[in-house]
């Protein structure tokens, strides 16, 4: 008792380009700027799903100075190859239809759609490795 | 200098991605190899120096974490299991799963429990390690 926190309002993943970041979550998978501001020492650059502003992604470039040079080398490699952990999982009302879209739209699918027990899901990756789920839920029992 | 590390290890990441999604399809080196852009032998060493292991040998190792799954998930039986996920002998699949897994189909699907987590997390934590 006591904990008073009501939202998960935030999330950031690690983007190696904040412009093809924005053409991929805005263009490719229909999600909305929010914020996209330069604060001299960073771009402030959040997307939302539509209708949804309360809940942000930061798409944050990583390297110096919150960063060290080799520190933000590692993460670009271990980003690169799928290992950074970076991931979104987001819900639709059709995920058949929501997969066919995006293989239309040329987006790499890590996943075909399944059938499972929680609904149907399927999986893609970002152009620099994070990974995204989308699934069409059941009503939990 | 880096970027080309990146560009390489997205490029490996591609062929992996391919082998989890189009694993019941006869993959082949050759064809992975043009999915990265580069040689069937610089893929070879590249793979493995990217993930640790050789991309054979993760193709395999996604086939039976599949069946895995299969004989688990569902009723059929071992046979169309293993043309499911991409083996093209009965004899091939027995012999890899048993010296992968440790035990037989069979053995494996009796004693095995269905998990209810998102089928990514299935295969990224489910598929039979081949490090360490």
């Amino acid at each position: 008792m006591g904990m008073t926190m009501n939202a998960i309002s935030r999330s950031q993943i690690y983007v190696l380009d904040q412009d093809e970041a924005l053409d991929f979550y805005v263009n490719k998978l229909g999600m909305e700027v929010n914020t996209d501001q330069d604060l001299g020492f960073m771009r402030w650059l959040t997307v939302n799903l539509p209708g949804d502003p309360e809940r942000e992604i930061l798409l944050e470039k990583p390297g110096p100075p919150a960063l060290d040079p080799a520190t933000a080398e590692q993460v670009r490699e271990l980003l690169t190859k799928g290992a950074l952990g970076g991931y979104l999982f987001m819900t639709t009302d059709d995920a058949r239809k929501t997969h066919e879209d995006l293989v239309a739209k040329g987006v790499e699918i890590t996943d075909e759609p399944t059938e499972r027990p929680y609904g149907i899901d399927f999986g893609i990756r970002d152009p620099f490795g994070n990974k995204i789920r989308i699934g069409q839920m059941f009503p939990r029992a | 200098m880096s970027r080309a590390v990146e560009e390489s290890n997205r490029a490996m990441l591609r062929a992996r991605d391919a082998m989890d999604r189009a694993y019941a399809e006869p993959l082949d080196i050759p064809a992975l190899a043009r999915i990265a852009h580069v040689s069937e032998a610089h893929f070879i060493r590249t793979f493995r120096a990217t993930f640790g292991e050789t991309p054979h040998r993760y193709l395999q190792r996604r086939r039976v974490e599949r069946a895995m799954w299969l004989l688990v998930e569902t009723e059929r039986d071992v046979t169309d299991i293993c043309f499911a996920v991409g083996f093209s002998s009965l004899g091939t699949f027995s012999r890899t799963f048993r010296q992968i897994v440790g035990e037989s189909p069979t053995g494996f699907r009796r004693r095995a429990t269905p998990t209810n987590v998102p089928s990514c997390f299935t295969k990224a934590w489910t598929r039979p390690i081949s490090f360490g």
